[in-house]
């Protein structure tokens, strides 16, 4: 019984219930119902504070069925309702074509669009592109076919956007996300991206903005979130992934989270805090001669890494040197137009 | 002692894709009780099938895996020196995996 207590004796330090997690943002021990009820509020905080919408908008939340996604659909249907926000929220997902995984995976979003009464559009790779991955990786091999998914996926996300309408989208991307792309900017001497990866909304120029409303989330949250609430999602790695390079971010920035649990924020604090030098020349966005998609270059990546599969040369738009195209490339080869290569998975692609 | 075991977020990938586990973890000679130290390592021994790096690092788990006894953050029960009872519910949970 000493140890009972010693176990469960811990109370919550809001109404002082049996506590069921430490907040890693704060260390506040909490229990399931209060935890529920700050989560919830920070996220509305974190909408109202930032403008992310306007009442009337279509909003399209990019879904996976992963964690993320999932509980970032379950939290704005419930805040649309309870806090009136008008909107209309739709899901979106993209089928990349892959066997055993995305096909798992889209089967958790048909079924959380029955459990949220959200509706559910899905794009294809096949579709779009008229490539599966699972085509892409029989081409190519499985060593950059990570560069493909990012590119397709980033496009395939505004294109399904586009079709329904949607005034935004919105991902699930978290703080240890954002706190790993940061680091990875950094890592890459990416500038362009290291100067607006940590921006609660981009593309405010471009036909369709996104947002990510969980941009000061903790990832522990969000699965305890998910777990107490019993939300149905999945959680597979890609078969495709080898995610090297981002996964030694992460593992670095997770090592750190459990030292010192703030460190997740201050990193998003110094990526928003960096001062770009007025002397770093930065990409100019123009639109693709091809699909009209925007680009800085002349044709989008998507149309040249689709161009080279076509082509069968499939390392064409992957690295540095491309030759292909040549008009307007050595402005970007100079001030860091070296977007991609390297990128283990897009899923995380600001 | 009987425990269930529950693993999620993929970590029932590494136990042959099952994610509810009951087991009799016997406590060791000479102690008096189980920790969630010798559960780890009795887990690591003969639960995990493959790839221990995703479920432990050092004598603990990877930092990114959620550990909870009886639906209750382990970070409150003193981690590792949680002491363990007949019954008791440990789940533990990834999350490294997808967003």
């Amino acid at each position: 019984m000493e140890q009972e207590r010693e176990r469960n004796g811990r109370l919550c330090c809001l109404c002082s219930g049996r506590a069921a997690l430490r907040r890693p943002k704060t260390l506040q021990q909490l229990c399931r119902e209060c935890f529920f009820r700050v989560f919830e509020d920070e996220i509305h905080q974190v909408i109202v504070s930032n403008g992310l919408f306007t009442r009337g908008e279509r909003v399209a939340i990019g879904a996976s069925g992963g964690k993320d996604s999932t509980v970032l659909a379950y939290v704005l249907a419930k805040l649309n309702q309870t806090h009136d926000y008008g909107l209309h929220l739709f899901l979106l997902s993209v089928d990349e074509g892959i066997t055993g995984y995305r096909d798992d995976s889209l089967e958790t979003v048909h079924r959380n669009q029955i459990q949220y009464g959200l509706p559910l559009k899905v794009v294809s790779y096949k579709d779009l592109y008229g490539w599966t991955m699972d085509e892409i990786v029989a081409t190519i091999g499985k060593k950059n076919n990570c560069t493909f998914c990012g590119v397709f996926r980033r496009q395939a996300l505004d294109r399904g956007a586009a079709l329904l309408k949607v005034d935004k989208l919105v991902t699930g991307h978290n703080a240890d996300d954002i706190a790993e792309t940061v680091l990875l900017n950094i890592l890459r001497g990416d500038i362009a991206r290291l100067s607006r990866c940590t921006s609660i909304t981009t593309g405010e120029d471009g036909p369709i903005p996104r947002c990510k409303p969980f941009k000061y989330t903790y990832e522990k949250e969000i699965v305890m979130y998910a777990y107490f609430k019993r939300l149905d999602y999945f959680s597979t790695e890609c078969i495709y992934s080898p995610n090297a390079y981002r996964g030694f971010a992460r593992e670095f920035i997770k090592d750190l989270e459990r030292l010192r649990p703030r460190a997740v924020l201050d990193i998003i604090r110094s990526g928003e805090n960096f001062r770009i030098s007025t002397t770093a020349k930065m990409p100019e966005q123009g639109t693709c001669e091809r699909c009209g998609y925007i680009s800085s270059q002349k044709w989008c990546k998507a149309c040249v890494l689709l161009d080279g599969l076509n082509r069968g040369l499939p390392k064409l738009g992957i690295g540095r040197s491309h030759g292909v195209i040549g008009a307007s490339r050595d402005r970007n080869e100079r001030n860091g137009g070296k977007t991609i290569e390297s990128k283990q998975c897009g899923t995380l692609d600001f | 002692m009987q425990l269930t075991l529950e693993f999620g977020g993929g970590l029932e990938l590494l136990c042959d894709s099952k994610k509810i586990h009951n087991v009799n973890v016997e406590i060791q000679n000479g102690e008096d009780k189980l920790t969630m130290k010798d559960l780890l390592s009795w887990v690591r021994t003969n639960l995990i099938k493959e790839r221990p790096e995703m479920f432990m690092k050092g004598d603990t788990v990877r930092p990114g895996v959620l550990v909870l006894v009886n639906d209750c953050d382990w970070e409150l029960s003193g981690q590792l020196n949680t002491s363990l009872e007949e019954k008791d519910v440990v789940v533990f949970i990834s999350t490294l995996h997808g967003g």
